[in-house]
């Protein structure tokens, strides 16, 4: 495969739910270019269509029409095992309300997209504990989301997303459910992960933390209504 | 195989979260199990005292009744035919190739006393070849001679059981006086137990005098040389047919019988009957089986529901786990692992419960009980079966699930 400069390269993504009168247009039209080491911010009302196309872009959804491309591979028509392939092997994802699994242990959580993919399994506790680290949570491994707090969990969810080492970090909401102070931990951290050159797209309505991200894009009815750095096509 | 170790282990730990559901759910399972394996013992303890009991009553024996099935299947009664005789019993020895005996007999029920006893018993008039011919060896002194059959002589040998109710455990009565409707007889015998028939009469509750004997001063006649049966030991059963044959044709032709017409005698031979046993007995230990079935197939139900609780409440884990790469395959081996697990496991336990069961039975009751691997083995494919079978389609619904619902359920 082609080594392509864009992570995304995204071309009139259309999203439809439902058909005739009652169908809703959620996506009309996006067209998205990312590049390797960007940090985007996705901001825009509610309703506008940014989760939708979080969840297209992260193969959790497919897109009504329109193409996509992911790291040089066409994306945009696979069938729903090829996407969790690819959510597995490509893909991060940092959630708003963590989503760990309850009464797991954080290394066992951030192992768990380890035994769907093909690292070897003796390479996998080595890996997520690695990952552990990373976030800084050296040591807390054995506890499980309910020992460890807010920010916490959230660092075990990112170690989780990093320990596959994916070419894209897609983040939805991730400070929303967290404390100012926590907050800022939390960005800091992925400030750390975009310099060492971590692709990152996240989701919010926080003004503050889409102010902390290289470029910003606002959508709004589906659209994208203003890109400040929309690299070259 | 860490996807594997680690599916199984999931499942472990996810039916240890909810130790009483998982143990209601396995209950299930666990009924099913012990009664498939507790039934089986059952109907094969009972085949096997069948043949046990088949075997006592003799091997390659024919029997001749009067009174015969019609044709049309309609079994026409007992005094309605002529009764057979000893002189019919005497053509028999003459014009029968292949026999190693010929004996018949009358019955009826009597009081006998004895060693200051008194007891209630069934008489048998037979002659000398009956022991031959039953193959009922003796345990004390002889059975009864020919000399004494023609002589009406007043002797008599007694069953194992009269012997014991009379005289006592262990005692030897030969030479003793008894009394048979208060005629006085010599016991010269005693033979050999023989335990119940198939049809669970006692075999040694009876005593045996000759023939002439019963007919002339014990139970009395109609007609002097009437019998109740005849009953012919073979030589090999490979002649079977042969001396079947035969029979019908003497017996036919003794009685009379127009060509047009059925018969109006009954030949019953032992193979015959083992047959007809054995296959009731079969049928018996079937639908012993199928009732059995039916619990492991409602314990399959409950795991189906069970699962399908699981699935709701967890789909939310499904969704987490769909979102860093499980495929629907991922998923459903899940759900199916823990269907396998609880049905396996209950499997396990029933087969322990079933077989203390069957104990249990042979202790407490008298019935035989005959633990089969068959069936343990048979019992414990068949629940894995069942949790495959319940527990896939509640796993291929969990695997359908969209991710993004999933991971919004709440």
């Amino acid at each position: 495969m082609v080594e392509s400069p864009h992570v995304v390269r995204a071309a009139n993504l259309e999203r439809v739910y439902g058909q005739g009168d009652v169908a809703v247009h959620a996506l009309q039209g996006v067209d998205l270019l990312v590049e390797s080491g960007e940090y985007i911010a996705i901001m825009g009302p509610s309703g506008c269509g940014k989760s939708t196309l979080l969840n297209v872009l992260g193969c959790l959804d497919r897109p009504t029409c329109g193409t996509y491309e992911l790291d040089g591979r066409d994306v945009s028509r696979l069938d729903p095992d090829e996407r969790a392939t690819v959510r597995n092997e490509t893909l991060g994802f940092v959630f708003q309300d963590f989503h760990l699994l309850a009464r797991t242990t954080a290394v066992e959580n951030v192992e768990l997209p380890l035994i769907y993919g093909p690292v070897a399994p003796d390479q996998q506790r080595r890996r997520a504990l690695a990952a552990l680290a990373r976030v800084g949570l050296a040591g807390r491994e054995a506890h499980t989301p309910r020992e460890l707090s807010g920010g916490q969990q959230q660092r075990v969810a990112i170690a989780r997303a990093l320990v596959t080492e994916p070419a894209l970090l897609l983040a939805d909401e991730p400070t929303g459910n967290l404390d100012s102070e926590t907050s800022s931990e939390i960005l800091a951290l992925l400030d750390e992960l975009h310099q060492k050159g971590l692709t990152i797209l996240l989701v919010t309505h926080d003004a503050e933390v889409g102010a902390r991200a290289q470029r910003l894009i606002r959508m709004r009815d589906g659209r994208v209504v203003e890109d400040t750095g929309a690299a070259p096509a | 195989m860490k996807l594997w170790a680690s599916t199984l282990r999931l499942a472990g730990r996810s039916l240890r979260r909810n130790p009483l559901r998982s143990a209601l759910t396995s209950l299930g399972v666990i009924v099913g199990v012990a009664a498939v394996i507790a039934m089986v013992s059952v109907g094969q303890g009972a085949r096997a005292r069948l043949q046990e009991q088949l075997a006592s009553v003799g091997s390659n024996i024919v029997m001749v009744f009067p009174g015969a099935t019609s044709s049309s299947g309609s079994r026409a009664g007992w005094g309605t035919a002529a009764p057979l005789t000893v002189a019919d019993a005497r053509a028999v020895e003459r014009h029968v190739p292949g026999l190693r005996g010929v004996s018949y007999f009358r019955r009826g029920v009597v009081q006998v006393q004895g060693g200051g006893q008194s007891w209630s018993t069934t008489l048998w008039g037979v002659p000398e070849s009956f022991s031959r011919v039953r193959d009922w060896p003796v345990r004390l002194g002889a059975f009864l001679l020919r000399s004494q059959d023609d002589a009406g002589a007043k002797v008599v040998v007694l069953g194992a059981t009269v012997a014991e109710k009379l005289f006592g455990v262990g005692q030897d009565p030969v030479g003793a006086e008894i009394r048979v409707k208060d005629v006085p007889f010599r016991v010269i015998g005693v033979l050999e137990g023989k335990g119940q028939t198939v049809w669970g009469r006692d075999q040694d509750d009876a005593v045996f005098i000759p023939f002439t004997t019963a007919e002339r001063k014990v139970l009395g006649a109609k007609r002097i040389g009437n019998v109740d049966m005849i009953r012919l030991g073979l030589v090999s059963s490979e002649d079977e047919a042969m001396v079947v044959d035969e029979l019908t044709q003497l017996f036919r032709q003794r009685r009379r019988v127009q060509p047009e017409e059925d018969d109006d005698f009954a030949i019953r031979t032992m193979s015959e009957m083992s047959r007809a046993a054995e296959g009731s007995a079969e049928d018996m230990s079937n639908l012993l089986l199928a009732i059995a079935s039916i619990s492991l197939v409602v314990g399959g139900i409950g795991i189906m529901n069970v699962l399908l609780v699981a699935v709701s409440e967890r789909t939310r884990e499904i969704g987490i786990r769909m979102a860093v790469g499980a495929r629907r395959r991922h998923i459903l081996m899940q759900f199916l692992c823990e269907a396998v697990v609880l049905s396996g496991v209950g499997g396990v336990v029933g087969v322990v419960l079933g077989i203390v069961v069957s104990i249990l039975i042979s202790r407490l009751s008298d019935w035989p009980t005959l633990i089969s691997p068959t069936a343990i083995v048979g019992a414990c494919l068949f629940s894995g079966a069942v949790g495959v079978f319940f527990g896939y389609y509640p796993a291929r619904k969990a695997s359908r699930l969209d991710p993004i619902d999933a991971l919004h359920h709440e």
